[in-house]
């Protein structure tokens, strides 16, 4: 660790490890209650646990952000973070959010309170003290990155990570505009859900990824940057007209259609210069680094996310397609596969690459933390399969024979089962990941030992 | 190693600057992928775009090809004067490229006004809607592309008025593509 501020970062990364593994187990349960739906239907209805599993999920990506922040900053800065004692109040002004909003969620306290009751709205059902605590939260959180910056060495990384940020944060502010008229309050809606993560979080990930590959592979500042420009390009045309393809059914004119399809279909490009650059790199760079977790979860991640970002989103972003796969099974296959490939593995890169130079553990082979990708991601893989055949089946049954919802429901469970199964087998490989980045002391493995002929 | 430098010097041989034809580049595909869907349309029903077709001004948009066209060239010039240290001469055709620009935008918006007196919308039929979308987001580039003349008029490198004449001539292509498939195809 060159800069002493870095160590904020290992804070973040635990928080965000301990909601990782409370997400994980929330889409387990969540999976369970698809095969068994009246498990908890009073203690803990299904529409609460998603909404855990959906919204721990988006924080502590968040919170890894912040974290990757905090730590790769300094180095690109070549300074110490401004503050360090406002890094950590943010901290706990946003763990004290989490913790209100799942208080709230799960007992449905305040219901109806304009402060302090749930908001209703799918991800952004926070009460307004905690979305008041987020922007503040994230207004600290600029300011001292921001700051860092400006007093330090600017490059392409930290550029386009602070516009990623900053993007994130301000978007966020269409969380407080709540339109009576549905259609309007949809259309308002997505400009956080979409522009997050089909915009700004892509520029996160741009910067995270070539951060990445700059220690990982030791190729030149100068090419990595010629990458990370042409991508948050590709990605910004793409994705904010791209919204369009969330406006097709739900009252918006029908130029959206088209609009939403088009530049939709361009959203790709991004995702696969991102594969493109990440295995480029590897194969030019000179630098064998020792971390390969780290390398191997970089690689996953650009890789995943073209393949469930990229290609699982074309699959029914047209939307003469969407018309009938809309809301199915098939849009489960979509969001898992994206969200794993692209900001999971992205986070769990960054963290494999931070902690052990955090926590003074260089060099470091980390063998479980490479089961574990093996696990989590064959679990995802065969999820993702599995919900795509169910949705397929669904949208014929539903959407082009006409047969109602809960009777396609009773046949297509087979595929629950199996999501269950691969669910278990995503649990085991994250509980290990935590496990393999925290408990063990000492796992250095000499390389090619076994080939060495004994003199 | 020498192949990422390479690559790099093959990046470097690009007119302008990288991001400019990347921006082209999405550019064409968008505007192909909207023309592809165009003509994919009107294969389901050819008289009804024919019947729509014949309320377009296909004069004002030939018109509006030689006004274009003219334009682009004086930019091509302009960057071909500025090489030759004639800085007043450049700035000057990128000035009148730049009027020209405004000239297709009065003649367009003529079209538009001529098109919404005769209640015709986005919503009459789906040969309209790509019109207006096609044609509305072509005119709504024709508007960058004055800016930016003007910005290559002020701030007038050699660099700068390659980079601008570059995306001009793509609005110049875009509308060069536009015009036969939306206005003339029978």
């Amino acid at each position: 660790m060159k800069y002493k501020t870095q160590r904020i970062a290992l804070v973040y990364f635990a928080v965000a490890m301990a909601l990782f593994a409370i997400q994980v187990l929330g889409g387990l349960l969540a999976g369970w209650i698809y095969v068994s739906p009246n498990t908890l239907s009073e203690l803990l209805p299904f529409n609460i646990v998603r909404m855990l599993h959906t919204n721990s999920l988006i924080v502590w990506l968040i919170l890894g952000f912040f974290g990757a922040a905090y730590f790769l900053i300094p180095e690109e800065t070549e300074r110490e973070i401004h503050s360090e004692k406002l890094a950590y109040i943010q901290l706990a002004i946003l763990v004290v959010g989490t913790l209100g909003v799942v208080v709230t969620y799960v007992f449905n306290l305040f219901e109806g309170h304009w402060l302090l009751g749930k908001e209703g709205r799918e991800f952004i059902e926070q009460p307004k003290w905690v979305k008041a605590g987020i922007v503040v939260a994230a207004l600290m959180f600029l300011y001292n990155i921001t700051m860092t910056v400006l007093k330090g060495k600017k490059t392409a990384i930290s550029n386009i990570l602070l516009l990623g940020l900053w993007g994130l944060a301000l978007l966020f502010l269409f969380s407080f505009y709540n339109p009576h008229n549905l259609a309007l309050d949809k259309q308002y809606w997505w400009y956080i859900v979409h522009l997050w993560v089909e915009g700004v979080w892509e520029l996160i990930m741009a910067s995270i990824l070539a951060y990445l590959m700059l220690k990982l592979t030791g190729v030149d500042r100068e090419v990595v940057e010629k990458w990370l420009y042409v991508i948050v390009a590709a990605a910004l045309f793409s994705g904010i007209l791209g919204t369009g393809h969330h406006y097709y059914w739900i009252g918006t004119p029908g130029y959206w259609q088209w609009i939403g399809s088009i530049f939709s279909s361009l959203e790709v490009i991004p995702f696969f210069a991102m594969m493109a650059f990440a295995f480029v790199m590897v194969w030019k760079g000179r630098r064998d680094h020792p971390n390969k977790a780290a390398l191997l979860w970089s690689l996953g991640c650009a890789t995943l996310a073209f393949f469930g970002a990229g290609v699982w989103g074309f699959l029914h972003t047209l939307h003469g397609v969407n018309y009938y796969t809309h809301g199915t099974q098939i849009t489960a296959a979509h969001g898992h596969l994206a969200f794993y490939g692209a900001y999971v593995c992205l986070n769990i890169a960054i963290f494999s690459y931070a902690l052990p130079i955090l926590r003074n553990r260089d060099p470091y082979n980390q063998v479980l933390n490479m089961a574990s990708f093996w696990l989590m991601t064959s679990g995802m893989v065969f999820m993702t399969f599995v919900l795509t055949f169910a949705g397929t089946i669904q949208t014929h049954l539903q959407r082009v024979l006409g047969e109602y919802y809960m009777d396609v429901q009773d046949q297509v469970e087979i595929f629950y089962w199996m999501r269950f199964g691969s669910g278990v087998v995503v649990v085991l490989g994250a509980l290990l990941f935590i496990y393999s980045i925290w408990v063990p002391r000492k796992e250095i493995i000499e390389p090619g030992a076994a080939e060495t002929p004994a003199e | 190693m020498s192949d990422t430098a390479g690559q790099g010097s093959l990046l470097d041989e690009l007119p302008g600057d990288l991001m400019m034809w990347v921006l082209i580049i999405s550019e064409l595909l968008v505007f192909g992928a909207g023309l592809a869907a165009f003509l994919a349309l009107r294969l389901t029903d050819p008289v009804g775009f024919a019947e729509a077709q014949d309320h377009l001004h296909r004069t004002g948009a030939a018109l509006n090809t030689v006004v274009l066209v003219t334009s682009g060239f004086l930019a091509a010039k302009a960057f071909q004067w500025r090489g030759l240290g004639a800085r007043l001469k450049a700035r000057l055709a990128l000035v009148v490229a730049a009027l020209l620009g405004v000239v297709f935008l009065i003649i367009k918006g003529a079209e538009y006004a001529d098109k919404a007196a005769k209640g015709i919308d986005f919503e009459t039929h789906p040969f309209f809607l790509f019109y207006y979308m096609l044609t509305g987001f072509h005119a709504a580039h024709v508007v960058a592309g004055v800016v930016i003349l003007c910005l290559i008029a002020w701030k007038d490198s050699l660099r700068n008025i390659e980079v601008g004449a570059a995306f001009w001539h793509m609005v110049d292509l875009v509308w060069v593509l536009l015009f036969p498939v939306i206005y003339l195809l029978a």
